[in-house]
């Protein structure tokens, strides 16, 4: 009699591993082991870490408020100064999407935070040789209500992450946060942590009610500029727009919100000229999927031939400027061949997409998903799953 | 000379306690292929444990039912209900559903799971591989 699944319902105490167990195929069938993988967005539970985190940050008034409240408030341990919004909890579709929900699986204690051991189990699983892995919540934070506690809580998880996660293994990398309330601080944080080998870009987290094209915060991309390194915008959700506002469903906001703060950001980026002001600046656009790229071109170059003298700045049309940019895969939308096929033409995918996961989110991509992708040859398999990133980062 | 397709052979999988109305029963028939066997209002239904989406486990996901939008004969919403005469299966990698009934996912039927047929003997069950 052949043996039953030692999990009958994967839950969130599943072993990543298992959860994970048919990627693995994935791995024998494309030879996944020989091809160098780098994952360019995942994440990790910062809430789980969320004591350690306040213990990091610097204002003393404002880390004893935290304390107290994580003393005298239940629920404060996990969310203690945080924006963290009720929305946010819609996305593992009513617990249907376990690992969404959290991975509350038993790791040994050996030194390591227990994020450390989660994320190398994720790569284990999908044969990932590089991880860039962000916060969750986090990356919300251009919402919080008050900008001068974004700034301190940025700083303080940026300093938590790079002393308690990134030395746990090489394979861990990561594009720190800006606190970008405050571009003197951002600019700090680049000296501070420009250097360091794991830190190999920095991040505006895109949720957020910023013109990216204002004067103030050029310094910043003249820093990044100057160092090499790559920009990156997060995108993330939002039920508060006044566009998402009118939505019921979680999968109304996720559809649009994840998508049109990078489609805001980049939109003033190219308008105001800053491709031509930061020619050696990269910028990497990141979990916004891929469909979002051929409106935008067509939209913006559309746009741009009737009112040139509006974005004076611009010596090629934006569909130009855009392929020059660089865009991570999740979530790849592959509902329709011919149109995912004219989508990598129009952006030149091969050279320009860069394979991410997102685990543990729910929509997460196995790195097969790039290689089951017919209309690509093995050239441009291998650069959308590692070499484009070996480029961007210098890896 | 035509070959005519080889003839699938039975195989005993699970005894049939193993299945509990309403349950499911997921097995390593082989090393590359798992199984779900699961029962609903006594029949039986047996799926590959591999999502037609990226391949994830499907059969180990939640088994919840179908839901369902109400509406009145205005055609206003009166909001949303689980559907007990259609249980589905999640996968648990992104959400793909699938009607336990027929492996169909109930919104775009060309995505469904591979089906096995199944049969129950003296305590046993068997599946045609
Ligand atoms: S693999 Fe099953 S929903 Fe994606």
């Amino acid at each position: 009699m052949p043996e039953p699944l030692p999990s009958q319902e994967i839950t969130t105490r599943t072993h990543t591993a298992e959860i994970l167990a048919n990627a693995r195929r994935d791995t024998e069938r494309y030879g996944l082991d020989e091809i160098f993988i780098v994952d360019v967005d995942s994440h990790h539970a910062e809430l789980n870490s969320w004591r350690d985190i306040i213990g990091y940050v610097e204002d003393p008034v404002l880390r004893d408020t935290a304390e107290q409240m994580m003393v005298h408030r239940p629920q404060a341990g996990q969310l203690a100064l945080s924006n963290y919004k009720a929305g946010l909890a819609f996305q593992d579709a009513g617990s249907r999407i376990p690992h969404q929900s959290g991975l509350a699986e038993p790791v040994p204690v050996d030194g390591n935070p227990r994020d450390v051991e989660l994320v190398r189990r994720a790569m284990d699983a999908m044969s990932i040789d590089v991880q860039v892995v962000f916060p969750q919540p986090m990356l919300e934070i251009g919402l919080h209500p008050e900008p001068g506690i974004a700034v301190q809580l940025m700083k303080a998880y940026n300093r938590w992450f790079v002393e308690q996660i990134l030395p746990g293994d090489p394979r861990i990398k990561t594009m720190l946060g800006l606190p970008f309330e405050d571009p003197a601080a951002c600019v700090e944080t680049i000296r501070e942590f420009g250097d360091h080998p794991d830190v190999i870009g920095f991040l505006v987290t895109s949720q957020r009610h910023a013109g990216v094209h204002r004067n103030e915060y050029l310094r910043i991309y003249a820093e990044l500029e100057e160092r090499g390194l790559p920009l990156g915008f997060h995108a993330g959700p939002s039920w508060q727009d006044s566009m998402t506002a009118t939505m019921n469903r979680f999968l109304s906001v996720h559809a649009m919100s994840f998508v049109t703060c990078n489609m805001t950001h980049l939109t003033n980026w190219i308008v105001n000229g800053l491709p031509e002001r930061f020619p050696g600046l990269r910028t990497i656009w990141i979990e916004s999927g891929l469909a979002w790229i051929p409106f935008m071109m067509q939209r913006l170059d559309h746009e741009y031939l009737m009112r040139q003298s509006e974005a004076p700045l611009l010596k090629q049309l934006p569909s130009d400027y855009m392929r020059q940019m660089y865009y991570t895969s999740q979530p790849m939308e592959i509902t329709d061949l011919k149109l995912l096929e004219a989508t990598f033409h129009a952006m030149d995918a091969e050279n320009t997409l860069l394979y991410s996961s997102d685990w543990p989110h729910w929509d997460f991509d196995v790195p097969g998903r790039v290689m089951s992708i017919p209309f690509l040859d093995d050239t441009a398999k291998r650069n959308i799953l590692g070499g484009n990133a070996r480029k961007v980062f210098g890896l | 000379m035509t070959l005519s397709a080889p003839r699938p052979t039975s195989s005993v999988v699970a005894r049939s306690s193993d299945v509990a109305e309403g349950g499911r029963y997921v097995v390593a028939v082989r090393d590359d292929l798992h199984i779900g066997l699961f029962r609903f209002r006594g029949r039986l239904y047996a799926y590959e444990n591999t999502c037609p989406h990226q391949g994830g486990p499907v059969c180990q996901g939640r088994l919840v039912d179908g839901v369902r939008e109400r509406l009145d004969a205005h055609r206003h919403s009166l909001g949303l209900a689980f559907d007990e005469d259609d249980p589905h299966i999640v996968c648990p990698w992104h959400g793909f559903e699938y009607r336990i009934t027929t492996g169909e996912h109930p919104g775009a039927p060309r995505f469904r799971l591979r089906s096995f047929a199944v049969t129950e003997e003296n305590g046993e069950i068997s599946v045609a591989l």
